[in-house]
C-alpha cells in the first residue's frame, strides 16, 4: 500500500496536479488582492453612510444611489457635468492635434529619408530624459504671454503641442510596412503625399487607433499640468482635477462617497477601452524591446 | 539575430557608424560652406545684393513669389528685433534692474509708481528672441544658397523653378518638411523652449523671495548646484539623502516589478491552467483604471482608520493602527509593495508574448539535467528574458527614476522631515522637485534638480546601453 503511494506521489501526474493547485491558489489570493481596491471603490460609490470611513467596520449597512444623482444635481462647489463636457471637449480637441503630429512625425521619421532624420531623432532622445515637471512653470508663464492661460485652449495647446515628440511606438508600427509598396506606387506616378494619405494610412488603422484612443485618454487622468494650468479656476477645471479637489484634506469627510460614485464614472468606460486596446498597447511596447 | 554574434564586431560597427555620420555631418557642413562661399566668389551682383537684400538673386531672376516671401522675412525680422526682442535682450546680462515699486519724484516731491522691469519676461522674451534669429540665420543662408542655385540654373540655359513647382516639391521629394513643420513648432513652443528656460533659470536666483515684478533676479552663475552638492548643509544633506532613497527605489521597484510580473505571466500561461484570459483580464482591470483613482484609494485604505487597519484589528493581529504612510519605514515600504501592485501587471501583460518565444526544448532538456522550477527561471527565463527586453528595462528604470504618481497620491512624500529642506522621508527627487516648483516657488533650486536628474538618466542609459550591447551572448539562445 505504502508503496503504490509513494510511487503516485512521485508520479509525473501527481506532481503537475500538485503545482497545478498551488498556482490557482497562488493566482486566486493575488486577484483577490489586486480587485480589492476596485471592489472598494465600487462598494464605497454606493454606500448610504457618509465620510471617508465607516469607522470599525468595512461593509456599508446601507446602500444608495444618491452619491451618483448628486454629482449631476449638486453642482455649486463641484460642478461635476461641466468638467465632464470639459474634458470631453479637450479630449476630442487634443486628440486631433495630437494624433496628427505624431502619425506625421513618426511616418516622416520612419519612411522617408532625409539629412536631419538623425540629428532629429537624437534630440527627442534627449529632450526625453529631462523630467517632464521642470518645464511646467515656464509653460504656465509662456500661456499667460500670450494671454491664454486658465482656458481650455491653453490646455488642448499643452497636451497636443509636444506630441510630436512621442513617436517610438508608432514608428515601429510604420517600420514594418514593406517598402515595396511605396516604390510601386511611386512607379505609378504617385506623389509622397498620395502615398501618406492613401496607401500607407489606410494600412494603419490598428496603429491610428492606438494613437486616438491614447491621446483621447490622457485628458481624463492628468491632474497634474491641469492643476498649474487652471488655478482657482473651477468652472474650467477637467474631471481629473475636480476629483483630486473632492478627496483635498477640506473635503475628503463630505463628497468621499461622491469622489467614488464620479471615480467609477470615468474609470469604466477607460477599463472597456484599454481591456479592448491591450494588444495595440503590447505590440507597442515589445516591438521595440524584441528587435532592440 | 546571428549577425552580430562576437561582441567585439558590434563595437566595431558601432564605432564605425559613429565615424560615418561624424563624416557625413562634415561633407554637409563643408558643402553648405562651399556654397556660400560660391555665391561669395562667382556670384552675379544678384547674387551678392542677396546677401543685404533677402530675395533679391530669386526676384530678379523670374522667382517672383519666393523672392517676395523671403524679403517679407527679412523686413519681419528687423521689424521684430527693433520693436520687440532688442528691448529684451539688452537686459539679459543683468536680467533687469528696475523693480516694479515706488520711486521718489524730487521735481514733485512725493513717490510714484514705476512699473519696472520684470526678470522673468526678460528671460523668456530673450530666449523666444534669440531662438527667432536662429530660425532666421538659417533662411538667411537658404536665401544666399537659392539666389546662387537660381543663378547657375541660368546661366546653364535652364529655366528656373516656377513658385508653383517649390510647392510641388513640398508634397515630393521635400514631403519631410511639410510632415514636420507642424509637430516641430509645436515641439519648440511647448517643449524646448520651456526646458532651455527652465535649464536657464538653474543659473539664477529666482526664489520666493526673488518673485518678479516685485523683486528681480539675476545671474548667480553655479550657486544652485553648489548649494546642492556641498555649500548649504540642509540642502545638501536633503539632495544626498533623497538621491540615495531615489536609487534604491528604482532598483528595487524595477527588479521586483520584472521578476514578479514575470512569475505572474508564466503561472498564468502554464499548460493545464485554465481561464487563462480571465485571468490575465482580472490583471488589466487594474491597469485600465486611471492611477490617480486607484493611488487615492490606496493612500485611504493604508490610512490609520482606513479598511487594512480595520480589518486587522477586528482579526486581533494588532493592537493600534499600523502606520502605514506616517512612518519612515513603514510608509518606504509601503510605496513599494503599492508599486507592486501598480506594477506588475504591466510586466505580465508586456512579457507574455515573449516568453512563448522561448523554445520550449529548452526546458525539457534542462528538466532531463534535473533541474527545478526555480532553477529553470534562473539559468533560462531570466537570461533570456533580460537579454530580449533590455531597452525596456533601461525604460523602466528611467521611468521610476521619475516615478511621480506612486509616491505624490499615496505618501504626497511624507511623513515630512525637519532635516530635509521642504521634502519627506518618501520623497523622489522628482517630487521634491515638484514640490519646490508648485508649492515653494524655489524655481531655481528646482531647476537644477531637473538638470541633476538628467545627466543621471542620461549616464545610466549610456552606460547599460553600451554593456548591454558588448555582453549580448546571443549564441547561448540560439
Amino acid at each position: 500500500m505504502s508503496n503504490t503511494n509513494q510511487s503516485f506521489i512521485k508520479s509525473a501526474k501527481f506532481r503537475s496536479v500538485f503545482s497545478n493547485t498551488l498556482i490557482y491558489v497562488i493566482l486566486g489570493v493575488m486577484a483577490v488582492i489586486w480587485l480589492l481596491p476596485i471592489a472598494w471603490l465600487l462598494i464605497s460609490s454606493f454606500r448610504g453612510e457618509p465620510g471617508a470611513f465607516t469607522v470599525g467596520y468595512i461593509i456599508p449597512k446601507e446602500y444608495t444611489i444618491a452619491n451618483y444623482t448628486r454629482l449631476f444635481t449638486d453642482t455649486d462647489l463641484f460642478n461635476f457635468p461641466r468638467w465632464y463636457l470639459n474634458t470631453f471637449v479637450v479630449a476630442i480637441a487634443s486628440c486631433a492635434v495630437a494624433s496628427l503630429f505624431v502619425l506625421m512625425t513618426s511616418y516622416a521619421l520612419s519612411r522617408l529619408r532625409f539629412r536631419m532624420r538623425r540629428p532629429i531623432m537624437n534630440t527627442v532622445l534627449v529632450l526625453g530624459m529631462f523630467p517632464g515637471f521642470m518645464s511646467m512653470i515656464a509653460v504656465y508663464h509662456i500661456l499667460k504671454a500670450i494671454g491664454l492661460t486658465q482656458s481650455l485652449v491653453a490646455l488642448v495647446l499643452v497636451y497636443s503641442g509636444g506630441a510630436g515628440l512621442g513617436y517610438y511606438i508608432q514608428k515601429g508600427f510604420f517600420d514594418t510596412i514593406p517598402r515595396s509598396l511605396d516604390e510601386a506606387a511611386k512607379i505609378d506616378g504617385a506623389s509622397q503625399n498620395t502615398i501618406f494619405w492613401k496607401i500607407i494610412l489606410p494600412l494603419s488603422k490598428p496603429i491610428i487607433t492606438y494613437t486616438v484612443l491614447m491621446a483621447f485618454m490622457a485628458p481624463w487622468v492628468d491632474f497634474i499640468f491641469v492643476s498649474v494650468i487652471m488655478k482657482d479656476n473651477y468652472a474650467n477645471y477637467t474631471i481629473a482635477l475636480g476629483l483630486f479637489q473632492m478627496i483635498s484634506r477640506e473635503n475628503v469627510s463630505k463628497y468621499f462617497t461622491q469622489f467614488c460614485a464620479g471615480a467609477v464614472l470615468i474609470a469604466v468606460p477607460i477599463t472597456l477601452l484599454f481591456i479592448k486596446m491591450q494588444k495595440y498597447y503590447v505590440e507597442g511596447v515589445t516591438g521595440g524591446a524584441v528587435k532592440g | 539575430m546571428g549577425k552580430y554574434s562576437d561582441p567585439r564586431i558590434i563595437k566595431e560597427s558601432r564605432r564605425e557608424k559613429m565615424k560615418k555620420q561624424m563624416h557625413l555631418f562634415g561633407v554637409h557642413f563643408k558643402e553648405g560652406l562651399s556654397q556660400i562661399g560660391c555665391a561669395v566668389t562667382k556670384g552675379n551682383f544678384k547674387t551678392r545684393l542677396s546677401f543685404l537684400i533677402m530675395g533679391f538673386g530669386n526676384l530678379f531672376n523670374g522667382q517672383i513669389i519666393k523672392g517676395l516671401i523671403y524679403m517679407f522675412i527679412e523686413a519681419a525680422f528687423i521689424f521684430f528685433m527693433v520693436d520687440f526682442a532688442s528691448g529684451y535682450l539688452k537686459d539679459i546680462g543683468t536680467l533687469g534692474t528696475l523693480a516694479q515699486g515706488q520711486v521718489f519724484d524730487e521735481e514733485m516731491g512725493i513717490y510714484v509708481n514705476v512699473t519696472g522691469q520684470n526678470s522673468m519676461l526678460v528671460l523668456l522674451f530673450s530666449v523666444m528672441s534669440i531662438f527667432v534669429i536662429i530660425a532666421f540665420v538659417i533662411l538667411y543662408f537658404s536665401n544666399i544658397k537659392s539666389a546662387y542655385k537660381v543663378q547657375v540654373t541660368k546661366e546653364n540655359g535652364k529655366k528656373p523653378n516656377k513658385f508653383k513647382q517649390d510647392v510641388m516639391e513640398l508634397v515630393n521629394d521635400k514631403f519631410h518638411v511639410t510632415l514636420l513643420t507642424l509637430p516641430m513648432i509645436g515641439a519648440l513652443i511647448f517643449t524646448v523652449l520651456p526646458l532651455v528656460f527652465m535649464i536657464l533659470i538653474a543659473f539664477t536666483n529666482f526664489d520666493k523671495s526673488h518673485q518678479p515684478p516685485g523683486n528681480l533676479f539675476t545671474w548667480v552663475g553655479l550657486k544652485n548646484l553648489k548649494d546642492i552638492f556641498y555649500q548649504d548643509p540642509v540642502k545638501s544633506h536633503t539632495f544626498t539623502s533623497l538621491l540615495g532613497w531615489t536609487i534604491v527605489w528604482a532598483v528595487v521597484a524595477t527588479v521586483s516589478n520584472y521578476i514578479l510580473g514575470m512569475v505572474l505571466a508564466l503561472m498564468i500561461n502554464k499548460k493545464g491552467i485554465k481561464l487563462k484570459k480571465l485571468w490575465r483580464t482580472i490583471f488589466v482591470i487594474t491597469i485600465a483604471v486611471p492611477q490617480f483613482v486607484t493611488l487615492m484609494l490606496m493612500s485611504r485604505m493604508l490610512s490609520d482608520l482606513g479598511p487594512l487597519n480595520v480589518v486587522l484589528q477586528q482579526l486581533n493581529l494588532i493592537d493600534s493602527p499600523i502606520p502605514f504612510l506616517t512612518n519612515a519605514n513603514w510608509a518606504r515600504i509601503s510605496v513599494l509593495v503599492v508599486n507592486v501592485w501598480v506594477g506588475i501587471p504591466y510586466t505580465m501583460l508586456i512579457t507574455t508574448g515573449i516568453l512563448m518565444n522561448i523554445p520550449e526544448d529548452m526546458y525539457e532538456a534542462a528538466k532531463i539535467d534535473g533541474a527545478g522550477p526555480f532553477m529553470a527561471f534562473a539559468k533560462i527565463t531570466l537570461p533570456y528574458m533580460i537579454f530580449v527586453t533590455t531597452p525596456y528595462l533601461i525604460t523602466q528604470f528611467i521611468g521610476n527614476i521619475n516615478n511621480f504618481n506612486v509616491i505624490y497620491l499615496l505618501t504626497g512624500g511624507g511623513p515630512f522631515s525637519l532635516d530635509y529642506y521642504q521634502a519627506g522621508k518618501t520623497d523622489l527627487l522628482v517630487t521634491w522637485l515638484y514640490k519646490l516648483t508648485v508649492t515653494q516657488q524655489d524655481y531655481s533650486l528646482a531647476s537644477s534638480i531637473g538638470i541633476i536628474v538628467f545627466i543621471i538618466s542620461a549616464v545610466i542609459s549610456l552606460i547599460t546601453f553600451n554593456l548591454s550591447a558588448s555582453t549580448r551572448k546571443e549564441d547561448q539562445f540560439q
